[in-house]
């Protein structure tokens, strides 16, 4: 697998990093590296086994519906890098959405 | 301006094929992945904790409540259930949601491959369901400095995490065809039903107004006749069932006349404006979105038993159409009323009214004429007026029992939404019974007589209808305590 500067700043894009010409030169090749390492995977992976997305074997842990307390406000938006009238406030938002 | 071709125009050249795509929000106490409060509105950040702010280090753990629900809806609609399923991150960077992925299902949804039948003008129009699936919902944007509140032209914008991550049910149906012109009566006959079996299942509140209920509408035109379906549009902000209607009637017009310049549809989400009655371009759909799903690995999958499934199954209620049809029948009432009663909201209450012992038709008169003006008067829903099914059928019973008539009957109503108490107390405390005392009554008539001599003597003359006139007099002289048709008997007979 051979990734192209395209391709990676094609990702890079999706991930909202932004990355110079220089850098997307020098970023496929190791980002080929960490994929070739995937790929040995496959060579043991069969037909047989099915792939797995979860360590642990299992399933339907559920919580009851019950209310707890939530953080205030103050605690909440003390993190924030900005607040306007007790809500997170974020630059204009561009091309995204409607 | 986009231009629009006359509705039939474009319904004799093509048909239109519709997808809806509906979101839920369900009633669950808290949210889909953490305890915090499901409450609309509240003080913006204070339904919020680290789960549901995405905060590092914090896990969200899956509320049972609402995959519960979740199943019930899909059974409602006549869907499998899977054995086994997993949630999924679907990856977007967008400040509503504070961990930059929503947690969905992607390739393994719940519930699959159900279908519904609705009704419009006597016809059934079969829906199938492709798939009703889980998720979360996002916070709600405010967007300052723009003109009309709109992301275009604002200056920053402003978030409130209190509806992030409230459980929130997708359900999507497959290509709707063959509905003739029918298709924007079939889609708004669709979201009433989805409506009414939220409900019927306590699932969701499922109001459009407020945001509980959400409808992306799809639509696309093909020539009749052709095999292939044409470029679909997606509408959004559709907020009532009649803009559902409305939406679609006026992408059919534009697409039609798009198609028929020679154009080609654009595919692209729009926005439906209600003021104006059209959609307006959105974002663009020509390159397909890029979500990087993958298995969420935070959680362990679903797979409900098939004994819990049944379970489910054999616990829902009947279904909305069925039960308006027996309830008709039992009360005797007309399509239109019961139209009525429908649109009003109104069935449960006079259900339960009736149940409380007063017949359907004096629990339709107060549920349909009296509280639903009051309702109204205050902005609410008739559910939501401070009369209770129980109350209204004491009121009735203090009518049949000519404690109080239905002058009277109206201000131990206003008592009753006043908080006063109970309609006996409220006629204890306001005084509002009819007089029974016969000497008192028998006076207020000579004081009411010898007032209007004039009339009287009309009615000694023969000239029945100036008892009127008498009856109003001694009801103002009761302070609308007495029985009207015992102070016209008690008239004619001293009048001989």
């Amino acid at each position: 697998m051979a990734l192209s500067p395209t391709d990676v700043a094609r990702l890079a894009g999706l991930a909202r990093i932004h990355l110079t010409a220089e850098e997307l030169e020098r970023m496929a090749p190791q980002l080929d590296v960490i994929l070739d390492a995937v790929a040995e995977v496959s060579q043991v992976a069969t037909h047989d086994v099915p792939p797995m997305s979860h360590a642990l074997p299992l399933t339907n842990v559920f919580r009851a519906d019950e209310v707890r307390p939530s953080l205030s406000a103050e605690a909440v938006l003390a993190a924030a890098p900005d607040v306007e009238e007790n809500r997170f406030r974020v630059p204009r938002i561009l091309g995204e959405g409607a | 301006m986009d231009e629009v071709l006359d509705y039939d125009d474009v319904m004799a050249d093509y048909d239109a094929v519709l997808g809806l795509e509906v979101h839920v929000e369900l009633n669950t106490a808290s949210k889909m992945w953490c305890g915090c409060t499901t409450a609309f509105g509240g003080e913006p950040n204070t339904h919020t904790c680290p789960v549901c702010l995405g905060l590092p280090g914090s896990l969200p753990v899956v509320n049972g409540k609402a995959v519960e629900s979740a199943i019930r809806i899909g059974l409602a609609l006549n869907c499998e259930i899977a054995e086994w399923c997993r949630f999924a991150r679907k990856n977007y960077f967008y400040p509503d949601m504070p961990k930059d992925y929503q947690i969905s299902q992607y390739d393994e949804p719940l519930c699959f491959d159900g279908h519904v039948d609705v009704e419009v003008d006597g016809q059934t129009y079969r829906i199938d369901i492709e798939r009703v699936h889980m998720e979360e919902d996002a916070g709600k944007l405010t967007h300052v400095g723009g003109a009309t509140g709109r992301i275009q032209g604002a200056d920053h914008s402003l978030l409130d995490y209190n509806r992030a991550g409230v459980p929130l049910m997708e359900i999507v149906t497959k290509p709707v065809r063959g509905l003739g012109d029918k298709a924007p009566e079939v889609g708004r006959a669709y979201m009433a039903l989805l409506r009414d079996l939220m409900r019927a299942l306590d699932v969701s509140e499922a109001r459009m107004e407020r945001g509980n209920m959400r409808c992306d509408a799809n639509v696309s035109l093909m020539p009749k006749g052709a095999a292939e379906l044409g470029t679909r549009t997606e509408t959004k902000n559709v907020n009532s069932l009649r803009s559902v209607e409305n939406a679609l009637r006026y992408e059919i017009r534009r697409q039609g006349a798009v198609l028929a310049s020679g154009g080609r549809v654009k595919q692209e989400t729009r926005m439906w404006q209600e003021d104006g009655g059209v959609t307006t371009a959105g974002r663009s759909k020509e390159q397909a979105e890029d979500y990087r799903y993958f298995p969420e690995p935070d959680l362990v999958p679903v797979a409900p038993s098939r004994e819990w499934v049944e379970e489910l199954r054999a616990s829902l209620p009947e279904p909305p159409a069925q039960r308006r049809e027996r309830l008709a029948g039992e009360w005797g009432f007309s399509e239109l009323e019961m139209r009525d009663a429908d649109a009003a909201g109104a069935i449960d209450l006079i259900e339960a009214t009736v149940a409380a012992g007063t017949t359907p038709q004096a629990a339709r008169k107060w549920w349909l004429g009296e509280l639903a003006r009051r309702a109204n008067e205050s902005g609410l829903e008739l559910d939501e007026v401070a009369m209770a099914p129980a109350q209204v059928a004491e009121l009735q019973r203090l009518l049949d029992a000519k404690t109080i008539n239905d002058g009277l009957a109206r201000k131990v109503i206003e008592g009753v939404l006043a908080g006063e108490g109970s309609p006996a107390e409220v006629v204890d405390a306001r005084g509002l019974a009819i007089v029974s005392d016969d000497g008192a009554l028998a006076e207020a008539v000579d004081r009411a007589l010898a007032a209007n001599a004039d009339a009287a003597a009309k009615v000694r003359d023969g000239k029945v209808q100036a008892v009127g006139a008498l009856i109003g007099a001694v009801m103002r002289e009761m302070k609308g305590k007495a029985d009207a048709a015992a102070v016209r008997e008690l008239i004619m007979t001293k009048l001989g």
